[in-house]
């Protein structure tokens, strides 16, 4: 599904090397996590792979399903199936949830040549998908995020994820500032979508989080590199060591 | 003091192409004393400090330069809405397009008929909150209007209306130059709310006194058209009485010069007034709110929400100001002007003022200017909205604060709709 290779990433205004060389291989239907110290560049992977501005690939490539996603638009990666469900989803005051869910489903239709939405057939869907999240009718009204609960502002990542139905869904630490009961709903919504031809990116700085959603791989990230890869056990020692030993380990 | 002879000169030329109405019945002299004091004042001139930001030379050259029709290939604004139209082109009154002027609980005329009656409410008022807002800044342009005005509308309203009453201005004269004068009055615990929509002219004069009483509410909702060619000046003067509301809106797309003044006084306590405007303009697109609301009553509100869109070197200026008087107390102002700049040619030039004499206010203002927001930029696209589109979103997102001062909320979702189309219009 992603294949991403000796990922080499400064930044654009100042002479940074943020990521030193990742090599990330996921398969279709895997769920990934990816751990590691505050700094060590994970949300900067999550926004080079979704197109944000600012950075600089130095070196290495990125593909989705065989295609360079570096080299396309952000809106060109999210029909080409590319999610993030953003650490800090953005307010957008005056645009009414709803209405940008609709605009993004049918840009991204229209991009893959497919038939827009219906609204009926919209609100049908965006109805079911919401009830799963609790997230009720007057919260899709509301302008994109304003006024929204941190635990709100996160569900509504997921339920954009649940009517995008996007191929690879990157997740970053969307599970931050959540109570227990919020980060049920949302790794049960993850839970719906994991499916056979859909893959998951969970960036997390807890365990916690993938008591839920169980992980196939688990990876640790520090100073800009895959240090580590292994099983969820290795999430497991993360969160009864801390990063000290492995970083030690790898030296 | 004598006026410059440059001055003389200027509003001397305007007038020589000018005629006062052959039968002003009693707007006589109400026209001839505008016309003396024009006279003394004498048009702006660019070196007025009130014309500062804003060049006049278009608004008071003897002729109005050529301004090409546009034709807007879509359904009038508002057609779906229940309404009374009044239709007006080229400032001439189109009885065929018009409907017949009776709505139950108001009084509708025109200026040109009524002025020949003997006695009329508006007698006293045509021509009188033009001349109290010209003091402490002068409004030339409001009192050439007044004195030359060709026709316009009297709108008495006793009880609540049933719809909206709908003015509707068309445009078919390259270069037509126009100036209609309307006068609102309305009644103790009366309500009406007017719609504007329309250029107008290729040059447009226009003013509106309305006197709203006790208890009364007067809602204004206004679209000055999307001709790019044409110019404007439009001038709103509000005498609130207590418990009163004011609320206008106005929504500018193109136009190379728009000059929109809006004077209110609040004089009874506990009164309302909002005045508020979106505008989205490109190139040689000129826009400019001047607003003046002056309290002078106990616990009144005053809002002023003014956004602009400035792309390709276009120009916006706001100069608002709120004046409290000193036994205005519990004075609650507010004031927001915003610029949003798509690129680095364009310019918002802003003056927001506040003079406070009373103590015991709640006043604040606030002028920004920047660029679209990068990180919702990207969140839309990251959502598949194509760059543009997203520009659109993040245009109406700006807006939108500005549209949320519209009380009818089923006027204020058309003209987003009808915004948002005009913007993807702009775009292919
Ligand atoms: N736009 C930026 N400007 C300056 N520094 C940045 C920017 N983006 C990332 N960084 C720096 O890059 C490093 C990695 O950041 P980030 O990817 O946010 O880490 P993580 O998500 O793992 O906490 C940090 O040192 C951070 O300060
Ligand atoms: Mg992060």
């Amino acid at each position: 599904m992603l294949e991403i290779s000796n990922l080499h990433v400064k930044l654009e205004e100042e002479d940074k090397q943020i990521l030193k060389g990742v090599d990330l291989k996921i398969g279709a239907g895997e769920v990934h996590a990816i751990m590691g110290p505050n700094g060590s560049g994970k949300s900067t992977l999550s926004y080079v792979l979704s197109g944000r501005d600012g950075y600089e690939v130095t070196e290495g490539s990125a593909e989705l399903q065989g295609a360079d996603v570096l080299d396309m638009e952000p809106e060109e990666r999210a029909a080409a199936g590319l999610f993030l469900a953003f650490q800090y989803p953005v307010e957008i005051p005056g645009v009414g949830n709803m209405t940008f869910l609709r605009t993004a489903v049918n840009a991204q239709r229209k991009a893959r040549g497919e038939e827009e939405m219906s609204s009926t057939e919209f609100l049908k869907v965006i109805r079911a998908r919401a009830k799963d999240l609790k997230i009720d009718a007057e919260m899709l009204k509301r302008p994109v995020n304003v006024g929204f609960s941190g635990g709100e502002k996160k569900r509504n990542e997921i339920l954009q994820m649940a009517m995008l139905e996007p191929k690879m869904c990157i997740l970053d630490e969307t599970d931050s500032g959540l109570d227990v009961d919020a980060m049920k709903l949302v790794a049960d919504g993850v839970n719906a979508l994991r499916s056979e031809g859909r893959s998951f990116l969970v960036i997390t700085h807890y365990q916690r989080l993938l008591d839920h959603i169980k992980p196939d791989v688990v990876h640790i990230m520090a100073d800009g590199r895959i240090v580590k890869t292994g099983g969820p056990e290795l999430a497991l020692e993360v969160e009864n060591n801390g990063y000290a030993d492995i970083m030690a380990e790898v030296g | 003091m004598a006026l410059p002879q440059q001055k003389t000169d200027l509003t001397e030329a305007r007038i020589a192409a000018l005629a006062l109405p052959e039968v002003a019945g009693w707007s006589e002299p109400a026209r001839k004393d505008a016309l003396a004091r024009l006279r003394a004042t004498g048009l702006p001139h660019r070196r007025d400090e009130y014309w500062r930001y804003t060049r006049p030379e278009s608004l008071t050259s003897p002729e109005a330069e050529k301004a090409a029709i546009f034709d807007a290939e879509e359904a009038p604004l508002f057609d779906g809405q229940a309404q009374l139209k009044i239709v007006f082109v080229d400032g001439v009154f189109d009885a065929e397009a018009s409907d017949d002027l009776e709505l139950a609980g108001i009084e509708i005329e025109r200026l040109e008929t009524a002025a020949q009656s003997d006695i009329h409410w508006a007698r006293g008022l045509y021509g009188s909150l033009e001349t109290a807002g010209q003091t402490p800044v002068a409004r030339p342009l409001a009192t050439l209007n007044t004195a030359y005005a060709s026709d316009g509308v009297l709108i008495r309203a006793t009880g609540k209306a049933d719809r909206p009453v709908s003015l509707i201005y068309q445009h078919r004269d390259e270069t037509a130059d126009a100036m209609l004068h309307h006068v609102v009055r309305i009644e103790e615990g009366a309500a009406l709310t007017l719609l504007e929509n329309g250029p107008g002219a290729a040059r447009f004069n226009t003013v509106m006194e309305v006197e709203v009483a006790d208890n009364a509410a007067f809602h204004h909702i206004r679209i000055q058209g999307r001709d790019h060619e044409r110019r404007a000046a439009t001038h709103a003067f509000a005498r609130l009485g207590t418990e009163s509301v004011f609320k206008s809106f106005t929504l500018t797309v193109n136009g190379v010069m728009t000059r929109n003044e809006c004077v209110i006084e609040l004089t009874g306590d506990d009164a309302q007034a909002h005045v508020a405007g979106a505008a989205v303009g490109d190139g040689d697109f000129h826009h400019d709110d001047t607003v003046f609301i002056t309290h002078d009553a106990l616990n009144c509100e005053s809002r002023q929400v003014f956004k602009k869109v400035l792309r390709n070197g276009a120009t916006g200026v706001f100069q608002g100001k709120i004046l409290v008087k000193a036994d205005a107390q519990k004075t609650d102002g507010y004031q927001i002007s915003q610029a949003l700049l798509l690129d680095d040619d364009s310019q918002f030039l802003a003056k927001p003022e506040l003079e406070i004499y009373a103590d015991d206010v709640a006043c604040s203002h606030g002028s920004t200017t920047g660029a679209i927001d990068e990180t919702a930029l990207f969140y839309l696209r990251s959502r598949g909205v194509p760059l543009a589109e997203a520009q659109d979103l993040m245009v109406l997102s700006f807006l939108a604060e500005a549209l949320e001062e519209i009380d009818d909320k089923e006027i204020a979702a058309d003209l987003t709709t009808r915004l948002a189309a005009w913007l993807a219009r702009r775009r292919s």
